[in-house]
């Protein structure tokens, strides 16, 4: 049983608060996704769970027992860090030895261990090489290897693929996921790459500015954006986002399109509301009318599928995905019509949506 | 980009300087010690040396005297830098301070040594001040080799530990944090830390520094002369002996040979054991 509870944690470098009050729970086997854009404080909140850096409030448990003053090793953890950290002295079959050598694991078990995860990170045949020896990739893959090894109840990853390339990543993310699906193994991984998140995570929780703004499964964070960066960091492209006038009890006017949306006395503490679609839930209609968009072409990006058209509606940028049999031009003018049941709205002071 | 031949022409000069300084002199010191008045091959000096009776005193005494002291200034040196390396403030003010003895000439050093250690010096006032004994002890004299060992070692390891303190501490400054951390998550105690990470990615610095201390230690002198006089005798008090009071310049330049000699010999085994394989740096 390896629950990991984060109970308020916050931390400060001197004056940079790079995290404020954290809770997360992560369920026994679960395999959370920390994703957030690059100086939003993942590495940090991962070190603290590690405890190679102490919180300057709140508290760490694992399993039943808080570990905030438990060092490192007595926590039961393994870790594969962002900057790989490989021992430049030691073979890379002695890197990934090392962990069960400290635990005083038999030399068969080792030889085993070793084996069985070095064939899955495909390194088997580096095993005698030293680090300087390696490329970036293979280090990385080394690190991965030697938390593996380990079989933790508790597996810390700090953007473990970051450095492969584009097809070994995707086949890594694949064995990565089987492998830790049947372990028994609790993970928090660290990534700022989307795709990586929504294509392993069982919850990803969207870290900003050292805050949690929203954990769930992919596909709701996709759909049901808790907060406004949420819609504008996932999705490629992000969200289209519109300024929202009232119009009457629970209709908005958005970009002159008459909408209904939230009730304004649910909103009233809103001293604004924005409203918010994604670009592949607009459908194209033939002429102008009343409940659809107008949206002047600027930007055509034919992506196969698939053509992404950047518009401006009001003044402001607002993206359409459109399928590629639509013959579309530079300077045409496009109607859209919002999905109703895509349309989602924020308040545009918390920004949290209403 | 300069032509790649340039710095080996800007470190001629300095090259030709060595040669002339110290090459051309090591070459009729080593030539003096084989030759004799009129030109021809001997091994006469040498053979007079062996002969002697202090050779095998000075020999072990020299070897002993190295032994005792450079282990233990590695140990103690690697116990501070660790300390050092660990803090996070005032870290500057503390090698200051432990590096003062590299300023004071070995003599010198010997000196302080020697008005402690007297039959009139600190220790035996401090002693006879407190009761512990009734009346001054002469720890230096002739039938006390083993204290004017001690005193010697002593004196030494106060005077020249900065030296590999200061080469330890530049190294264990160049190991990035990051793998103390690794060693720490996958389960190494801080002795398992130290043992496994720190001192392996120290092997470079550590060679350097106990070369540099086993050359020293070999050519120890002022010391000893200090605190030993003539009861100890040592490799590079005989070179000075031969030389300037009995007056033979080649049984001197076979001593030089011999203490050149162990030095090669010891720089030799200190960097094969402390090599590192191909890859395997920082
Ligand atoms: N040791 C440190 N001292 C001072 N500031 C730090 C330190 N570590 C991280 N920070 C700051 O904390 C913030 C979060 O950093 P980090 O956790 O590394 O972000 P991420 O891993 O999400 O890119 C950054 O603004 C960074 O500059
Ligand atoms: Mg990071």
């Amino acid at each position: 049983m390896a629950e990991i509870k984060i109970k308020s944690v916050a931390k400060r470098f001197g004056k940079v608060e790079a995290l404020k009050s954290i809770d997360l729970t992560i369920a026994d086997q679960e395999f959370l996704v920390l994703l957030g854009a690059s100086g939003c404080g993942k590495t940090t909140l991962l070190r603290i769970v590690a405890g190679l850096e102490t919180a300057s409030e709140g508290e760490i448990w694992i399993g039943d027992k808080r570990v905030d003053q438990l060092p490192p090793r007595d926590r039961g953890i393994a870790m594969v860090f962002q900057n790989y950290a490989v021992f430049p002295h030691l073979t890379v079959f002695e890197n990934i030895a090392f962990g069960l050598r400290m635990a005083k694991v038999d030399q068969a078990t080792i030889e085993k261990r070793v084996s069985k995860t070095a064939e899955l990170m495909h390194i088997e045949a580096l095993l005698k090489r030293y680090s300087g020896q390696l490329s970036g990739g293979q280090r990385q893959r080394v690190a991965v290897a030697r938390a593996l090894a380990m079989e933790p109840e508790v597996l810390l990853m700090d953007e473990p693929l970051s450095n492969l390339d584009a097809l070994l990543r995707m086949e890594m993310r694949a064995e990565l996921k089987s492998v830790l699906a049947e372990s028994k193994t609790t993970t928090i991984y660290v990534t700022h790459d989307q795709v990586e998140a929504m294509s392993m995570a069982d919850r990803i929780a969207i870290m900003n500015k050292g805050e949690i703004v929203q954990a769930s499964d992919a596909v709701d964070i996709y759909r049901n954006p808790a907060h406004r960066f949420v819609g504008s960091f996932i999705g490629n492209p992000p969200m289209n986002f519109l300024p929202a006038k009232p119009r009457s009890e629970d209709t908005w006017s958005v970009a002159g399109v008459k909408l209904s949306g939230p009730n304004h006395n649910a909103a009233a503490s809103a001293s604004s509301v924005e409203f918010a679609i994604r670009p592949e839930d607009l459908i194209p209609v033939s002429e102008a009318s009343e409940d659809a968009f107008t949206a002047q072409v600027r930007v055509i990006e034919p992506l196969g599928s698939h053509v992404l058209a950047s518009c401006m509606v009001d003044d402001q940028l607002f993206r359409v995905v459109v399928d590629s049999d639509k013959s579309l031009q530079q300077g045409d003018t496009l109607y859209v019509k919002p999905m109703y049941d895509r349309m989602r709205w924020f308040d545009s002071s918390t920004e949290r949506s209403l | 980009m300069y032509p790649r031949s340039l710095p080996y022409l800007l470190l001629l000069p300095s090259l030709a300087l060595l040669a002339v300084l110290f090459l051309y002199p090591f070459v009729l010191v080593a030539w003096q010690a084989i030759s004799d008045d009129g030109g021809q091959f001997t091994t006469a000096h040498f053979s007079e040396m062996l002969g002697h009776w202090k050779f095998g005193t000075a020999f072990t005494n020299t070897l002993l005297l190295t032994l005792a002291v450079v282990p233990i200034q590695i140990a103690l040196a690697l116990y501070m830098a660790s300390l050092v390396t660990g803090m996070s403030r005032g870290r500057d003010a503390f090698l200051y301070i432990w590096t003062i003895p590299l300023g004071i000439s070995d003599l010198a050093a010997g000196i302080i040594w020697l008005s402690i250690f007297e039959q009139t010096g600190f220790l035996n006032t401090f002693m006879v001040g407190l009761g512990f004994s009734e009346q001054p002890e002469t720890f230096l004299g002739y039938q006390n080799k083993g204290t004017i060992f001690l005193a010697i070692a002593l004196a030494e390891i106060w005077r020249a530990t900065a030296i590999v303190l200061v080469i330890l501490v530049a190294g264990m400054g160049l190991i990035p944090k990051e793998y103390k951390e690794a060693a720490e998550v996958f389960g190494a105690s801080r002795w398992q830390q130290f043992t496994k990470v720190t001192l392996p990615l120290l092997k470079p610095s550590l060679q350097t520094a106990m070369i540099l201390r086993v050359i020293l230690a070999f050519e120890v002198f002022a010391v000893v002369a200090a605190l030993g006089g003539t009861n100890m005798p040592i490799l590079m008090g005989e070179v000075y002996n031969w030389q300037f009071v009995l007056r033979d310049a080649n049984v001197a330049a076979a001593f030089a040979l011999v203490i050149l000699g162990i030095s090669i010999l010891c720089t030799l085994i200190i960097m094969w054991f402390l090599r590192t394989p191909k890859g395997a740096t920082l």
